[in-house]
């Protein structure tokens, strides 16, 4: 064996025993990255600090682990590579659990799951559309799930609907309703909603909870939500964290600590809190 | 990494460059030709339309493309008198937004290149061809615009280059280029780098034949610089 294999078996020896501490990592501290700019799952406050839904939750799982968490803002866009640079250890940022997602970073259990819901002109024929504000679980009741696609096509036949790029509202509609309606995709709901407001587009489909803070706004007097409201099947399971895929540990901690606060009510009252309405997945 | 999704990638990218070609392409070409309007108003010699094309360089020049889209589309459409004028069908459409946004502001870029070619023709070859007694227009077609074009093109193509660059706004309008979609694969799979890099190639390959093209025409329209057959 020549010095230089000898120095190399040491090398990697060693740095086998430093993946092994790594990865046997006692977590005193957490940060968690977030946008700071989803409400309402996370928004800054006048003063600079971070608060919503996601940090009240983040909190209280973390005082369950008995772990330290810090809080930082990230930008949606830099998200991943803060994660895999180790800037943060976890994602919150109402990040919707996907397959394709699950190839690259690793998903706590959901933490929220907030039903989808429509909205349109109140002028508009698809105001009228059957089943308002009923809940339609795509997994659980799949004759109901099959009658209300085959209505919602059927109503919107030749129309336009505004989704926000790469959500669950997205897949949905490209999966139920590309071929029957045109479907245009925003990067942020407040040009979308502008889209709905000048008339370009017939219909939104969104979180409920987003639906009825638009329709809240002054200058949205002119529309309603309409139809039933929808979960399941593509809309998916919810959102949770997302962490790096050599920390299984974490992951496993965070599971643990998130089905206790459901068990004994803390998520579902933040919820209430945030979202007004209960987002328990 | 796998060849599969970067394959896949790459032909969704690829399918999305006819809508950066077509919003590209045809605002080119209509800023051409708003810009050889702009230039005459702003070397005419009339001072009302040499402050209107003094005006319009400066909108279009000082603001961010980006600012100048978001107001094109969804500014104007703001207004009820617009969305009942007969200007909503074309300004309703996306497409007709991110193209005309594009080349107004372009045309404010190429205008200037036009004036800087126009002052550059020397003195002595206009006095020359007035002391053969050519009309105003002919030395115009013979004289003034050939020399004028040959030193605009380095600059000019500079100038088209950028804008193939600058259609990457257009995903603000909801527009599917290539920008647009290499962001949507990236949110959708969360894969950082490889959609980004693989439209960074096929816009450094696009970018790379307009050059050469460019680089062509140049030699064709300067046939005394290049070296005689013997």
């Amino acid at each position: 064996m020549t010095s230089r294999s000898v120095f190399g078996a040491a090398l990697a020896c060693s740095l086998l025993v430093l993946a092994g501490a790594a990865s046997a990592k006692d977590w005193k501290t957490v940060v968690i990255g977030m946008e700071g700019a989803y409400e309402p799952y996370n928004l800054t406050d006048p003063s600079g600090k971070i608060v919503g839904f996601e940090p009240d939750v983040a909190m209280d799982v973390c005082a369950r682990m008995k772990v330290e968490c810090k809080i930082i803002a990230q930008d949606w866009d830099g998200m991943i590579p803060g994660l895999e640079a180790g800037k943060f250890d976890v994602i919150m940022d109402g990040m919707s659990i996907t397959d394709d997602r699950k190839k690259q970073i690793d998903f706590s259990v959901p933490y929220a799951d907030v039903p989808a819901a429509l909205a349109t002109a109140k002028t508009s024929p698809l105001a009228k559309l059957a089943g308002a504000g009923k809940l339609i679980n795509f997994d659980k009741d799949k004759a109901a799930g099959a009658a209300t696609i085959k209505a919602l096509r059927e109503a919107m036949k030749g129309k336009t609907i505004g989704v926000q790029v790469s959500t669950t509202h997205a897949t949905f509609a490209g999966d139920h309703l590309k071929d029957v309606a045109t479907i245009k995709e925003y990067k942020t709901t407040d040009e979308r909603d502008l889209d709905l407001k000048s008339g370009r587009i017939d219909a939104v489909l969104d979180d409920q909870t987003e639906i009825v803070a638009m329709l809240a706004k002054d200058d949205a007097k002119d529309f309603t939500q309409f139809g039933p409201m929808l979960t399941g099947g593509d809309f998916g399971v919810g959102v949770g964290m997302g962490l790096r895929k050599t920390d299984a540990d974490l992951t496993a901690k965070f599971d643990k600590a998130i089905k206790a606060a459901f068990a004994d009510g803390s998520i579902k009252k933040y919820s209430l809190k945030w979202f007004k309405i209960d987002t328990t997945p | 990494m796998d060849i599969a999704f970067i394959w896949a990638t790459f032909l969704r990218l690829i399918a999305a460059l006819q809508v950066t070609l077509s919003v590209w392409a045809l605002s080119v070409f209509f800023g051409a030709f708003i810009a050889a309007g702009v230039t005459w108003m702003r070397v005419g010699g009339i001072r009302p339309l040499e402050w209107f094309a003094r005006a319009y360089i400066f909108v279009f020049r000082g603001a961010p493309l980006l600012i100048q889209l978001f107001i094109v589309y969804y500014g104007l459409s703001s207004f009820p008198a617009v969305r009942a004028s007969i200007f909503w069908p074309f300004l309703r459409d996306a497409f007709n937004c991110a193209t005309l946004s594009c080349a107004l502001c372009t045309a404010a870029y190429q205008s200037e290149i036009f004036r800087g070619a126009l002052a550059g023709v020397p003195n002595g070859q206009i006095e020359a061809a007035r002391a053969c007694g050519m009309s105003k227009s002919l030395l115009f077609r013979r004289i003034i615009f050939p020399i004028a074009l040959r030193q605009a093109l380095p600059a000019y193509s500079t100038e088209v280059i950028s804008m193939v660059k600058a259609t990457a706004l257009v995903s603000l309008v909801t527009l599917w280029d290539v920008m647009s979609v290499a962001l949507k694969i990236r949110n959708d799979t969360l894969v950082t780098y490889t959609p980004l890099l693989i439209a960074g190639a096929i816009y450094f390959v696009v970018n790379y034949m307009i050059a050469r093209a460019f680089i062509f025409i140049e030699q064709w329209l300067s046939p005394h610089l290049r070296a005689r057959s013997a």
